[in-house]
């Protein structure tokens, strides 16, 4: 019969329509921003940097090795190394950044700072709701603005966060139980080591002040 | 365009086998020039067709390319290995999961790079999931070319978020995935989400059902689309049309058979082919294959083994191919989707070439356009299946 197919068609569409208000699986919108769909927990977004403790600048994981400014794609990261060193998670002497910019407008949530990082130091948030007034400098996140806890990172990503949690535990210990060992022969030989290197800048600092 | 274009491109023009056909106009006076795009609600993007009509009839058809041109090839010869895996995810930004694949095989080829089983399984099972839910939206958009103004659409894309969600529960992210790589695969896929997937896959017969109860028997649809934009199946091999498209023409050529690459020479499925080459048998072709597309899931999920997803021995960042070349081409939704990379020994490539299944389906359009009316235009070019990511890179 001709028309037959139009009609299935249109039947189909009635099925459809009147279904979406009995059955919630018919009814596949939700009414943003008043209705949320529940976040999927592998969800990324932009980058963050995560500390440790209270202290978002003491706790800082990052070390300024900058593998993760060299292999962004987009080249959306700036980092400046510090001069002096702070101690990081196992207690040795690191350097950190003194700056570290990324622009978000130019990030494209590759992920891939994420895996090359070998400190654990930079992770994906899930903020998405980031838009501004501000066209010059709203997007472009400096270090306190991408410095986010680790109970942040427990929080949006909990799987991910547990098992790198357990590597750190892991690499802590083994690096705890190495410094013991390697601690009483090496007290000597730093003792003898930084008499040695003070002796010279001292020296150095007092000819500046001369000229 | 100037108003002369046409007849200053008819004297340049090479005789040849490749040429179309000329057509003659059947009625009096000038022909209209008219450039449809590059902002057309139907060109998918930013993409121009400058024909010349007579009254209704097309008599020349030009394509224009390169309004997203963001030269990929050539700042992926500036970038690392690696730093080239997030782009090809913007190539075809509907199907990002076979680009990475396609790209994945190129480089392993170049470095003679082995994958683990679990991680091949994972990388069929997310490729046809890919291929169903491009398949899916790419009819829901050519019904739409037909004016049924977005019912089918939605249908379509009902199904696709399911698809996209499992995509974003394993790789974070919906589409730009950037999910493989060199040796396997990032993450490895949990208990709970093959179960999801396995849930999905179960529901998507009852979709395709739903689906071709809306389309395939419709009158409208039958009498827009059958004996429209015929493309000769010995035009189409010269052409080097891959896809759907050659399929529709009733060559037996899909590279899942042909290269076997992969894991694809252990599953059990059938390459529909047709007959008229017209604008519905792609149409029905797309139907069939997300069918089979759905036998594949299904063993696939039954037979996926454990293990590593990726290779201990894989480097993730700096390494050095030895020099050489090596192309890696998957059967993309859309067609044959190649990477050619020429290594000089660098941690970069010395030449990085994308065959397009979508630019090079797009090149026979003038021939399949050429004596039909302005409207079909609309509705073969919908039936290429293109994506303008892909077409201008």
């Amino acid at each position: 019969m001709f028309g037959e197919g139009i009609l299935k068609g249109l039947a189909e569409t009635a099925r459809n329509f009147v279904g979406s208000f009995v059955s919630a699986e018919r009814l596949t919108t939700v009414q943003y921003p008043e209705e949320r769909i529940a976040p999927i927990e592998a969800t990324r977004d932009f980058p963050f940097l995560v500390y440790d403790g209270a202290d978002w600048e003491a706790g800082l994981r990052c070390v300024a090795c900058q593998i993760c400014e060299k292999e962004c794609p987009p080249k959306c990261i700036y980092i400046e190394k510090s001069v002096d060193k702070k101690p990081d998670y196992t207690g040795r002497p690191q350097i950190y950044p003194k700056r570290f910019d990324i622009d978000i407008s130019v990030c494209m949530s590759c992920q891939i700072c994420v895996e090359v990082c070998p400190f654990e130091a930079i992770k994906m948030d899930t903020e998405f709701e980031l838009s501004t007034t501000d066209r010059f400098g709203g997007l472009l996140y400096d270090r306190k603005e991408l410095a986010k806890s680790n109970e942040h990172y427990h929080k949006i990503h909990p799987t991910e966060a547990a098992e790198v949690d357990a590597r750190l535990a892991e690499e802590k210990a083994k690096a705890e139980t190495k410094a013991k060992a390697a601690a009483e022969a090496a007290a000597a030989k730093a003792a003898a080591a930084t008499a040695a290197t003070a002796a010279p800048t001292e020296s150095k600092a007092g000819g500046g002040s001369q000229a | 365009m100037t108003p002369t274009g046409f007849a200053q491109e008819e004297k340049q023009r090479p005789e040849g086998w490749n040429r179309p056909p000329v057509i003659e106009p059947e009625n009096d006076g000038d022909l209209l020039e008219v450039a449809m795009g590059p902002h057309h609600p139907s060109t998918h993007g930013v993409f121009r067709m400058d024909v010349a009509l007579d009254g209704e009839r097309v008599i020349r058809l030009k394509p224009v390319f390169g309004y997203l041109h963001r030269n990929h090839e050539k700042l992926a010869e500036g970038m690392s290995y690696l730093g080239s895996m997030p782009f090809t995810d913007r190539l075809d930004y509907i199907c990002p999961l076979t680009n990475n694949w396609a790209y994945a095989i190129a480089v392993e080829k170049l470095t003679g790079q082995e994958v683990p089983e679990r991680a091949q399984y994972l990388r069929v099972i997310l490729a046809e999931l890919t291929r169903v839910q491009n398949h899916a939206s790419a009819i829901g958009f050519l019904i739409q070319e037909m004016g049924a103004s977005g019912t089918p659409l939605m249908y379509a894309f009902k199904a696709r978020e399911n698809i996209l969600d499992l995509f974003e529960s394993l790789t974070g992210a919906r589409m730009m995935v950037n999910y493989m790589r060199f040796g396997g695969c990032r993450v490895d896929a949990t208990p709970a989400w093959l179960a999801a997937t396995r849930k999905v896959v179960d529901e998507l017969p009852q979709f395709v059902e739903e689906f071709e109860n809306l389309l395939t028997g419709n009158e409208i649809l039958m009498a827009r689309t059958q004996g429209v934009g015929i493309l000769p199946a010995e035009l189409a091999i010269n052409a080097g049309v891959t896809g759907p498209m050659l399929r529709a023409a009733g060559v037996n050529y899909d590279i899942r058979k042909v290269d076997k690459y992969g894991v694809y020479d252990r599953f059990k499925f059938r390459i529909p082919l047709g007959e008229r080459s017209d604008v519905y048998d792609r149409f029905m072709i797309r139907f069939l294959e997300i069918k089979e597309s759905l036998a594949i899931l299904d063993q696939a999920l039954k037979q996926i083994p454990g293990g590593p997803v990726m290779d201990s021995k894989a480097k993730l960042r700096g390494f050095r191919p030895k020099p050489g070349e090596a192309y890696g081409r998957i059967e993309a939704p859309k067609g044959e989707l190649g990477f050619y990379l020429i290594s000089d020994g660098g941690p970069n490539p010395y030449r990085y070439r994308i065959r397009p299944p979508s630019l090079i389906n797009l090149t026979i359009l003038e021939d399949m356009c050429l004596g039909q009316n302005v409207a079909d235009v609309v509705l073969i070019f919908g039936s290429v299946d293109i994506v303008l990511g892909e077409v201008d890179r």
